[in-house]
């Protein structure tokens, strides 16, 4: 390893797309045109159950101005009995999400999409597309998905021998859950249900897509992965990887909600057909009513604990509404639900519940919040019971280095307890309160995520740098990739140039997803700076004719060394790139890697709110989020994210939900009505980064996008509860359900 | 459907277009001028991606009929730097890390330049309600409103 001397890690350096995205130059998906470019749009099912008995589209192929029009059949087809997973996605689904086949599954279903001259053309063609549909019962609340007589989405899907809407269950277990309530002083449980909620991205679904005669695909897309959309395209398409090239455009917003495709497969055929680009672009209603909000859920969670305050049992049974398909986060719920503890017997079980509603997508952590808010309400019960501080009772179960968690790991070196100190000790936690006021607090776990990274760092003509690296930015990995890059090289960040290559010019790489983006871009930046560094220094060994290893690496020069010291100038980065050519040529590596040791994230947090029992309003007064970030490495954009994530979890908690009318439509498919948090209902957010370096990153860095979400909604109830004395066990605790729970006794109590 | 002729003036020129009369300003913009810079997140004036200036009032284009352009003067994000010199909150935006994707934030600017240009000295609590129209779903607003707050205080000072 070289020296490194701190100057940029750490440091809050200017973002290489900043001066694009202030000025408006910042190309999104829906900002791309071609010459020629048509315009397409999808028909979707008015239905939420149907089933597709024949569609006519010799109608709107007919009318002026229309250049193709597809339907399921134009699709490849993946037998329901054969499983083709792509990442946590699974073929035979995804082919049934971008198009009904058999049948039409959630209103907004697509069945059928056009590609016109015009928006207005292509409209008006959807309209003269004849569909005859077999109108089907429907359910779309879990409990009147898994009632016995419920109407089955999927004659395949069996439970328990019968067929059912329960797609898929999980269970993690410990020790022996009967003998750890047996030891229990107090034991406490309680359901809880949540509302589905959307990603909530400003920009929409958009892309580009132009197929060639030869079959040469390009596409420009928003996605959370150019190379799933690769992948995905190609597969729903028939089109050769090799053959589609696809550009990720600036992504405006994510969460989770764009690691699928929607757009792109449908594009790609209509482009095909036409022989023109065919641009299509989602609305905000298309969004809301067919793209994935995540799971709505209804959880049981039983908490056991002795009178010293220790946890002896845990038990949990997460529902989870998948939606048309099945793939509801259980993993997240039933598996990160109790992981922030040291729990001798846990048994934590996960039902995947399909209904007619769209697909979900992952949204944050997916599952993991919907977990937290159970357990972490319990909780507080508990410490209620026990009369101990709800922090103190966090602390003495704390997870910690060696602690064996019920979904399989033991715990290397982790910050948990560090965040619940931090909490413990800080001014806000100590504030005096006020009437209708109060304090909650809530600890969350994610898992995190390595896998594939790819990066390509070149050195300049004029002695400058080019990373490249392969996953779409959406919240400033840029600016870290270009911290670490000048930090290994010891040169000043404005010499290093970021980029997101497509699929054409950076190896493969996954998702921007499961926080792994920095954990893994930094250690293939790494790897693929320090073989750079072995090679500059190589050519200054070989202008100066001494052996390599005669050559150290410091602040941007090559110095000899040994022996040798002082006997050469040293020479810059500039003035060895001047010399490439005659030294053995250009200078740069590439590396691609499963990266792996990606440890799970850890935060505490501390909300208070206050009620106005009048109007039934919760408004957060104080919010603070403790992570163990790992390393910082460029410390605004991680205070970006949990922030940010604070913010949405206060949306999940207090207003967000997808309200269905009885037609089985979504019947708040806007931003006025499906309310996400606005800039006058928050306080400033506190972020405390904790630093515990990951010990299995080169920089220490430990996933920090998605945990920031975990704990709020917990956070927020228990706020309430502290407040009211009184507490609500569904979400979203919106002002009509807070007023509704509000009597007069509560009120007394509450004064 | 005939088109329209609809002369204008955007970031200061002259500017000359043809429009369907149920053409929004926002599809103008991002269609036949190309300033794509203000954002469709919504069409329906919740989101606030798609603010301009229209006659020195913050508007959101894409609830504005393109012929409604007709002899006033509009302001984009596109005409807010001054040729190379980024304005004041552009530059603190990005200095303070105040956005994250991005897609929110040329509505944000022209609406914090709007504010900026009404009240040099907002408090915090003007500058959320001044902004509550423009949804952001990265940053939780903080940044953007420490940012705001910050360009107007040296904006104040360099104004002394």
């Amino acid at each position: 390893m070289n020296e490194i001397s701190n100057k940029w890690i750490g440091t809050n350096t200017i973002r290489p797309d900043g001066a694009d995205k202030v000025t408006g130059r910042a190309a999104y998906a829906a900002d791309t045109s071609m010459p020629g470019m048509i315009w397409g749009r999808v028909l979707r099912s008015p239905h939420p159950h149907a089933r597709i008995k024949s569609i006519d589209t010799s109608k709107a192929e007919a009318l002026q101005g229309v250049k193709a029009v597809v339907t399921s059949k134009d699709i490849v087809e993946f037998p329901v009995d054969k499983a083709v997973p792509l990442g946590i996605q699974d073929m035979r689904w995804m082919s049934r999400n971008v198009m009904a086949r058999e049948k039409a599954l959630f209103h907004g279903h697509p069945v059928a999409a056009v590609a016109a001259m015009s928006e207005a053309i292509a409209a008006e063609a959807c309209k003269l597309i004849e569909v005859d549909y077999e109108v089907l019962p429907w359910a779309i609340e879990i409990e009147d998905a898994i009632k016995p007589d419920a109407p089955i989405l999927h004659d395949f899907v069996q439970f328990e021998g019968k067929p059912s809407n329960i797609a898929g269950t999980l269970e993690h277990k410990l020790g022996d859950i009967e003998a750890g309530f047996a030891k229990a002083d107090v034991v406490i449980e309680r359901s809880f249900t949540t509302r589905p909620v959307h990603q909530g991205y400003i920009e929409t679904h958009a892309c580009l897509v132009s197929v060639l005669s030869d079959g040469k695909t390009t596409i420009w897309s928003s996605s959370q992965g150019q190379f799933m959309v690769r992948a995905m395209t190609s597969l729903l398409t028939g089109i050769p990887q090799s053959s589609i090239r696809a550009i990720p455009a600036e992504i405006g917003g994510g969460f989770g909600g764009k690691t699928i495709v929607y757009l792109e497969p449908l594009a790609t055929l209509l482009s095909k057909k036409s022989g023109r680009p065919v641009k299509m672009v989602m609305s905000r209603e298309e969004v809301m009513r067919a793209t994935g909000p995540t799971s709505g859920s209804t959880s049981t969670v039983k908490i056991g604990a002795t009178k010293d305050g220790t946890i002896v049992a845990a038990q949990g049974v997460f529902y989870l509404q998948a939606g048309a398909f099945p793939g509801s986060p259980i993993r997240g719920a039933a598996g990160c639900a109790f992981a922030p503890y040291n729990i001798a017997n846990v048994v934590s079980r996960g039902f995947d519940v399909v209904s007619n509603r769209s697909k979900v997508a992952a949204y944050r952590a997916p599952g993991a919040p919907i977990g937290a808010y159970a357990v972490e309400c319990v909780l507080d019960e508990i410490a209620e019971a026990l009369k101990i501080d709800p922090l103190d009772l966090r602390i003495k179960n704390a997870a910690r280095e060696g602690t064996k968690a019920a979904h399989g790991p033991v715990y290397p070196r982790i910050g948990l307890l560090e965040t619940m100190e931090a909490a413990r000790k800080h001014p806000h936690y100590k504030a005096p309160l006020g009437k209708f006021q109060g304090r909650g607090v809530a600890s969350g776990y994610w898992f995190n995520a390595g896998g594939e990274s790819s990066a390509q760092v070149n050195i300049t003509e004029d002695g400058n740098v080019v990373v490249t690296t392969g996953h779409p930015d959406i919240g400033g990995s840029r600016a870290a990739i270009a911290n670490i890059a000048a930090e290994l090289l010891g040169i000043d960040y404005r010499r290093v140039s970021v980029l997101i290559g497509d699929t054409a010019t950076v190896g493969y790489s996954n998702l921007t997803g499961g926080s792994r983006v920095l954990f893994a871009s930094a250690i293939v930046v790494t790897d693929s700076a320090e073989q750079v560094i072995g090679q500059l220094k190589a050519r200054a060994a070989k202008i100066w004719g001494i052996s390599a290893d005669a050559v150290v690496w410091e602040n941007g020069e090559a110095r000899p060394s040994g022996d040798h010291t002082g006997n050469f100038p040293t020479m810059t980065l500039a003035e060895i790139a001047a010399k490439a050519s005659e030294t053995g040529g250009p200078i740069g590596a590439g590396v691609q890697l499963n990266t792996t040791g990606a440890e799970g994230g850890f935060s505490t947090h501390i909300c208070d709110v206050e009620v106005d029992v009048d109007l039934g309003i919760v408004r957060v007064l104080r919010y603070t989020s403790f992570q163990d970030v790992g390393r910082a490495i460029h410390p605004a954009y991680v205070e970006g994210q949990i922030q940010g994530g604070a913010v949405q979890g206060i949306g999940w908690a207090l207003n967000e939900e997808y309200i269905y009318n009885k037609k089985g439509h979504v019947d708040n498919p806007g931003f006025l009505d499906y309310r996400m948090p606005v800039c006058s209902d928050m306080p400033m957010l506190d972020a405390v980064m904790i630093e515990i370096p990951n010990p299995k990153h080169p920089q220490g860095v430990r996933g920090v996008g998605e945990v920031p979400l975990v704990p709020v909604m917990a956070a927020v109830a228990n706020a309430v509860h502290s407040a009211l004395g009184k507490r609500y066990y569904s979400l979203p605790m919106s002002p009509p359900k807070v007023l509704e729970g509000l009597d007069e006794g509560t009120l007394q109590a509450a004064e | 459907m005939a088109k329209l002729h609809i002369s204008t003036k955007i970031n200061g020129e002259p500017t000359e277009f043809l429009c369907d009369p149920n053409d929004s300003m926002l599809d103008v913009l991002r269609g036949p001028l190309a300033l794509t810079g203000s954002k469709e997140g919504c069409g329906s004036g919740d989101c606030g991606a798609c603010s301009v200036m229209l006659d020195g009032r913050l508007v959101c284009s894409c609830l504005m009929l393109a012929a409604e352009a007709e002899g006033h003067e509009i302001e984009t994000i596109e005409g807010m730097a001054e040729g190379e010199k980024l304005h004041p909150l552009q530059q603190k935006f990005l200095e303070m890390a105040a956005l994250q994707c991005g897609i929110c934030t040329p509505g944000v600017l022209v609406a914090s330049k709007a504010l900026l240009e009404k009240n040099q000295n907002p408090t915090e609590t003007e500058v959320r309600y001044w902004l509550a129209g423009n949804l952001c779903r990265c940053t939780g607003y903080d940044k953007i409103v420490r940012a705001v707050l910050d360009t107007a205080a040296e904006m104040r000072e360099a104004a002394r």
